[in-house]
């Protein structure tokens, strides 16, 4: 079959807060540049953010970057790599400055500098007391981020490509990334994009889990395209549950509500949180205080007919308040839960919120391999910023305010390595082989033969509900064992996935079923390293791995302070060992992990 | 059960608005898959319109419409608002 094909000097797939980052350096460096994106930029989930990018600017009170570096190391549990994050840190402030110089209109002191709050986990002095570092727009700051770079990029002649779907990426027999199909929705027809860089920035792959405070659109397109590839995906154990999201619908409670006076109450009506916590109670961290709701509902004090959520219960405060200092949560409630929290609680339970792992890359966003003695060895032509990529600066557990950041500096620097290295090694596109177009060809081809195939929905459900069951906030040995199997199967069935519908045009279930292709090697890869990794660290909680002087918090640094990689070929797992040297200051020394 | 996509109403794509309806907050997401499972099938021409004018706004304004926390500014789209509500 004849497709066409068109040329750029570097393509990237996504147009979040990352991958706009990274188009703005390569077309103003003069390179054809080419964006695509499943829906208009200014819809990517980046404009879901609200709390704001961290960056120690030091207008409210004095701050430092390597303050920031403490923070952001203790919050990854040790496993985040000491020179990435120190270089993330470095960069706050200029890559925020630039992102000031584009537009951004960041809110303000009255001396006109950005105006600064605190956010969790971000603290001055190592770890002293909290520090003001987080910049926000009032509560659009995601918004204004996507607009701000948006423009910038019409300014500098980005081609965007909107509304198409990248199905596969290319690579020939050395391994070298020659760009990527893509599918135009509007035709449903399949076009060769050929690039000297490919640039992955699409973003997480929350839809995994039942319960997501992500999009529907976080369908972890990237890390499924890069697996099938045999591009390994790094540390896919590791995901941060928020322990507020609406049951049954995943929307976020902030914080703010607990702040407020908000309870967590179980069945008996009781204020549970008063056992696990007696200090902070409802307060606590938020790993602490999923891992306590779970507990609750595990042990059959959850509330509603399934005994499957806890309660938030407001009732008790004056209904101004409410109003006043927590916009929007009522509304939230009575459309998703069906309640008015004025009258009677919120049913909540922990939900899924940030995929820490993903495509493995170096500070410089290119994207590395283990190839024969070196673990880190860069793929020609490959580069990947953002939620989808694991550089590693989050780890085991992401600070609040610092994903917004590695969108700037990583898709920045991503971008600065592409330009780099196309003055490096200038060469002439390669040629396509034609079998790395057929990959895709052959998913479209087996989608439309497909007879009496398994319901994409159903399917996709029942892989939601494996996830959410057997590698949730809470792990135990024997559910992660039997979820491997039950995910395999879950698999099988995706490969047999069908559509009634075989239209071209906008065709939604097609397109979701090309989705459901990337989510599953996502959960196998998550199911596969959660179930492998015998300690607790971070976000990844095991029942089996108990708090000990040697292992505090069940965290064993002498067999497990080390990145997991798997690989979809042969469902195999690698490890390599975490990055403890920083570029210029000493090593952040392990510690236990406390507040 | 969804409707063939291939079926422009007078210039009008059902799909191509069935995939406008994927959105960057999930808030909205979930107002929509909620709209199209029960209504979309039915709707005429000219609530299609007025849909497809729904659909050009930001996410954020568009969340603030329907939470009812934010004034609608043009004519002609409240109705489809109250009905998104009501879903
Ligand atoms: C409710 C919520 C609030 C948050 N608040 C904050 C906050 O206050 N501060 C903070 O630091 N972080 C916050 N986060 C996290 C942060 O928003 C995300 O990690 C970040 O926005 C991800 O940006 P990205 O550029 O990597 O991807 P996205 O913004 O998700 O963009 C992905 C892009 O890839 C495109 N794409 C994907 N697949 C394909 C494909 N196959 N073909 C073509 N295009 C494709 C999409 O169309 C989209 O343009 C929040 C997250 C949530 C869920």
């Amino acid at each position: 079959m004849k497709v066409p094909v068109r040329r750029f000097d570097a393509i990237i797939v996504g147009a979040g807060g990352a991958g706009l980052r990274a188009a703005i350096q390569l077309s103003e460096a003069g390179l054809k540049t080419a964006v695509l994106s499943k829906v208009f930029p200014t819809r990517s989930h980046t404009v879901a953010a609200q709390g704001g990018v961290a960056a120690s600017l030091g207008n409210s009170e004095e701050d430092h970057w390597h303050w920031h570096m403490y923070d952001t190391v203790k919050g990854s549990d040790w496993l985040g790599d000491q020179d990435a994050i120190e270089f993330m840190c470095r960069k706050a402030n200029e890559v925020v400055i630039e992102l000031e110089h584009y537009g951004m209109p960041f809110d303000r002191l009255d001396s006109g500098r950005i105006y600064q709050r605190p956010f969790g986990g971000h603290m001055s002095n190592f770890g002293e007391k909290p520090v003001r570092r987080s910049c926000a727009a009032a509560d659009r700051t995601g918004h204004a981020m996507l607009h701000a770079m948006y423009q910038r990029n019409v300014k500098a002649n980005t081609q965007f490509f909107i509304e198409w779907m990248a199905l596969d990426l290319m690579r020939d027999e050395e391994g070298q990334v020659l760009g990527v199909t893509a599918m135009e929705m509007e035709t449903g027809e399949v076009t060769v994009f050929q690039a000297k860089a490919t640039l992955f920035a699409t973003g997480g792959s929350g839809r995994i889990f039942y319960s997501s405070t992500n999009a529907f659109i976080n369908t972890g397109d990237g890390l499924g395209m890069a697996a099938r590839a045999g591009i390994p995906l790094e540390d896919m154990e590791f995901w941060q549950f928020h322990p507020t999201g609406v049951a049954g619908a995943g929307v976020l409670i902030t914080e703010g509500v607990r702040g407020e006076g908000g309870i967590l109450r179980n069945s008996d009506g009781e204020r549970f949180m008063e056992r696990y916590a007696p200090n902070a109670k409802d307060l606590a961290s938020r790993d602490v205080v999923s891992r306590a709701m779970v507990t609750e509902i595990n042990e059959g004090r959850g509330c509603g007919p399934a005994r499957d959520y806890v309660l938030l219960d407001i009732t008790h405060l004056d209904p101004k308040i409410i109003m006043s200092r927590l916009p929007g949560i009522r509304e939230i409630s009575i459309q998703f839960a069906g309640t008015d929290p004025i009258k009677d609680p919120i049913p909540v339970v922990p939900t899924c919120h940030y995929q820490m792992g993903g495509i493995p890359t170096n500070y410089s966003g290119q994207v590395v391999v283990p190839r024969g003695s070196t673990m880190n060895m860069p793929v020609h032509g490959f580069y990947a910023a953002g939620e989808c990529a694991c550089a590693s600066v989050h780890g085991a557990n992401r600070l609040g305010t610092n994903s917004l950041l590695d969108l700037l500096v990583f898709g920045k620097s991503a971008g600065e390595s592409a330009v780099e290295d196309m003055k490096k090694f200038p060469k002439a596109h390669k040629d396509i082989p034609p079998d790395a177009i057929d990959r895709s060809l052959e998913r479209l081809v087996r989608l439309d033969a497909q007879r009496d195939g398994a319901d994409v929905h159903e399917t996709r459900l029942a892989m939601q509900r494996t996830m959410q069951n057997h590698c949730g906030v809470f792990r135990f040995a024997d559910k992660l064992r039997e979820g491997v199997a039950r995910i395999h199967e879950v698999a099988q069935q995706v490969g047999q996935a069908g559509i009634r519908d075989k239209s071209r045009v906008f065709n939604t279930a097609r397109l979701e079923a090309l989705e459901l292709d990337n989510l599953i090697e996502v959960a196998v890869a998550t199911m596969v390293s959660a179930e492998a990794r015998r300690e607790s660290r971070g976000a990844h909680v095991r029942d089996d791995a108990p708090d000990t002087p040697e292992r505090p918090n069940g965290r064993d640094d002498k067999n497990w302070l080390k990145h997991t990689l798997w690989f979809k070929e042969g469902n195999r797992l690698d490890y390599k060992s975490v990055k403890l040297t920083p570029l210029s200051v000493p090593t952040i020394e392990l510690k236990k992990r406390a507040y | 059960m969804n409707a063939p996509c291939e079926q422009p109403v007078s210039g009008i794509n059902r799909g191509r608005l069935r995939w406008h309806c994927r959105r960057g907050l999930l808030e909205l997401d979930l107002v929509f898959t909620r709209f199209l499972d029960r209504h979309f099938d039915r709707l005429d021409e000219e609530q299609l319109k007025v849909l497809e004018r729904l659909l050009a706004h930001e996410d954020q304004d568009l969340w603030d419409i329907i939470s009812g926390r934010g004034a609608c500014e043009q004519a002609g789209l409240q109705g489809l608002v109250e009905l998104l509500r009501a879903t």
